[in-house]
């Protein structure tokens, strides 16, 4: 630590209590709260309850679920594909070609996801390229929204990668491709790994794009809870986000128990 | 398979800034080629020519008769040893051995056998299934230099192979290369460095390159003996280098006449000679100059003086005197007529 007296550390835990309970946790808290309650008319909720989650695992909660696991984990693969085939290209390029795709990347980034939304919705309804109302219009649009990210970690990575080991590798004789699956990719490992998180999580999250094209049988999971609240179904709408909330907790902490030789580094 | 490597006028230039230029240079078949120099000086780019690693703007890179100037790296047939090993970190060092062997498709049922000569080869057949990061510096390195000869590679680079190891172990692998290079003679070496003890010791003939630019090229012998210019008198070995006029049957250095030979060099012409700090001696003798001692270091078996001589500081390493010389005394230094070489003669002063 950073903070050497008594006096100060406590001040530093104090902060950090203060900034940190309300800003993150307790919002988190208030909605974990709400799901196991009926009321909510007093400062605390009353009326507890596990029935909302016997709502929220089963029938079209379910299915939409399943639905937000199947697009996230599709569109996490498409974009860690994409992005690392770029971030690898970006890195055989020139100065000037660099700086293009690495501007190209991040553009999904840069615009609202609404309007990303949209214009994956105006430029995929049309024959040929007709996706509008199909599942593949949703994936789309989160793999554009995803690879950003995946482009940006990994073209980190390949920046860091020492070049030593590619030359090392070719003067032993391994053509290009033999040194992109036997050392590049296996030292690039731990930061896919990261990427791969990072892109499902925020695919699992994904409303304001999704809200401008998904069909009626292909809900995901963010939208359902969109819904719901704005019925009025508070209380099973925070069950359903607590799922959502937990389902992709427990994929990110599978992803990071992946072990990696290279990260022994 | 043996084979040599030639440049042919050689040049690699960076963006506007020549690292090399016109290089030409002969390794012949089996030879330890040592290319010395400061760094900046151009070395390793010809090396990285060799590897494929940088391309020449101009000139040819052969390997045996082969012209490999345009040849990707992974199709040159070398091995190389750079100086921080590059192992693959993810990879138990028989499978970083074997590595060259699995990308060249060697015949599955020969790795094993080759990967194992190549480790008792170079003392490392107990780490076969440690990880890279599981090793000291010595032994990455010695692993580094199994991975590359495993191929079988009729010529070895060495990119300053030593210079991340510490000196008691420096000259411990130093003795191992050498040794390598006895048990497999056909191979050709070119070990670029910047440390003149490591290129004298091992080389059959240094490089000494400078200013990317090939400045001189013979056996260790050669230079250090007959240097034939100010740079590699002075990088090879240390030298003492007095401005002088040549005349008659010797030549005058700040008034005093010295006897050297000459070498025919022209009455009247200025001249550099070259006197190594441990071929002089303290007190009367042939060729004597009187001088200031103006600092004394004592470097344990040897007393270093340096001595000004009608202007000039002249070192002087002598055998660990009994009393140390004081500061301000003035000493007598002399030198035997064959110890010292006459450089860049030729130059008369009036014309």
């Amino acid at each position: 630590m950073l903070v050497h007296s008594r006096t100060g550390r406590w001040a530093a835990w104090a902060l950090f209590v203060v900034l940190f309970v309300p800003l993150f946790a307790l919002p988190l808290l208030v909605i974990l709260a709400a799901s196991f309650s009926t009321h909510w008319s007093g400062a605390f909720p009353s009326g507890p309850t596990a029935g909302h989650y016997t709502a929220a695992v089963r029938g079209e909660s379910l299915q939409a679920l399943t639905t937000s696991l199947v697009t996230a984990l599709t569109a996490s693969l498409l974009a860690l594909t994409v992005g690392t085939w770029a971030a690898l290209a970006a890195a055989a390029l020139g100065r000037g070609g660099k700086r293009v795709l690495d501007a190209l990347f991040m553009l999904p980034v840069a615009v609202p996801s609404v309007v990303v939304g949209l214009a994956v919705l105006v430029a995929f309804s049309q024959p040929p390229l007709l996706l509008n109302g199909t599942r593949w219009i949703v994936i789309l649009a989160h793999t554009v929204l995803v690879t950003a990210f995946a482009h940006q970690s990994v073209s980190a990575a390949v920046r860091r990668l020492d070049p030593m080991y590619e030359q090392a590798a070719a003067s032993l004789g391994a053509r290009p491709s033999y040194v992109l699956w036997k050392v590049k990719l296996p030292l690039l490992l731990p930061s896919l790994n990261a990427a791969a998180g990072l892109c499902f999580a925020l695919s699992m999250g994904e409303l304001s794009a999704t809200m401008m094209l998904y069909p009626p049988d292909w809900m995901p999971l963010p939208v359902r809870i969109f819904t719901a609240t704005d019925r009025g179904s508070l209380f099973t709408g925070s069950a359903v986000a607590v799922v959502l909330m937990a389902t992709t907790l427990l994929v990110l902490l599978a992803v990071s128990r992946i072990r990696t030789k290279a990260s022994y580094r | 398979m043996t084979s040599g490597i030639r440049f042919e006028d050689v040049s690699v230039a960076y963006g506007g800034t020549t690292v090399l230029d016109a290089f030409s240079l002969t390794v012949e078949p089996g030879e330890v080629m040592a290319l010395l120099g400061p760094s900046g000086s151009g070395k390793t780019t010809a090396l990285r020519a060799v590897a494929g690693f940088v391309r020449p703007a101009a000139g040819r890179v052969f390997i045996g008769d082969r012209d490999v100037t345009g040849l990707p790296p992974h199709r040159r047939g070398i091995g190389m040893v750079v100086q921080q090993y590059a192992l693959f970190p993810h990879l138990r060092v028989e499978d970083n051995v074997a590595f060259g062997l699995k990308a060249r498709k060697v015949n599955k049922g020969e790795i094993p056998g080759r990967v194992a000569e190549a480790l008792e080869m170079t003392g490392m057949a107990a780490y076969g299934t440690r990880y890279p990061r599981e090793l000291s510096g010595g032994q990455q390195q010695r692993v580094a230099i199994a991975r590359a000869l495993a191929v079988r590679p009729g010529v070895l680079l060495l990119d300053e192979p030593l210079s991340a190891l510490d000196a008691q172990l420096r000259s411990g692998m130093l003795a191992e290369l050498a040794r390598l290079h006895r048990e497999l003679p056909e191979v050709s070496i070119l070990y670029v460095t910047h440390d003149q003890v490591e290129a004298l010791t091992l080389a059959d003939r240094i490089a000494v390159m400078d200013k990317a630019r090939l400045q001189d090229c013979g056996t260790p012998r050669q230079l250090y003996r007959r240097p034939r210019t100010e740079f590699t008198a002075s990088f090879v070995g240390n030298a003492n280098l007095l401005p002088v006029a040549v005349g008659g049957a010797g030549v005058s250095f700040a008034g005093t006449p010295l006897k050297v030979d000459t070498g025919g060099a022209a009455s009247g012409s200025t001249a550099t000679l070259c006197v190594r700090p441990h071929l002089v001696g303290l007190g009367d003798g042939p060729n004597a100059l009187r001088g200031t001692i103006t600092e004394v270091q004592w470097r344990g078996a040897t007393h270093r003086l340096y001595v000004d001589v009608g202007g000039r500081r002249l070192k002087a390493d002598l055998r660990e005197l009994r009393e140390t010389p004081e500061l301000g005394a003035e000493v007598t230094l002399h030198f035997a007529p064959e110890d010292a070489v006459l450089l860049g003669a030729g130059v008369t002063s009036d014309g």
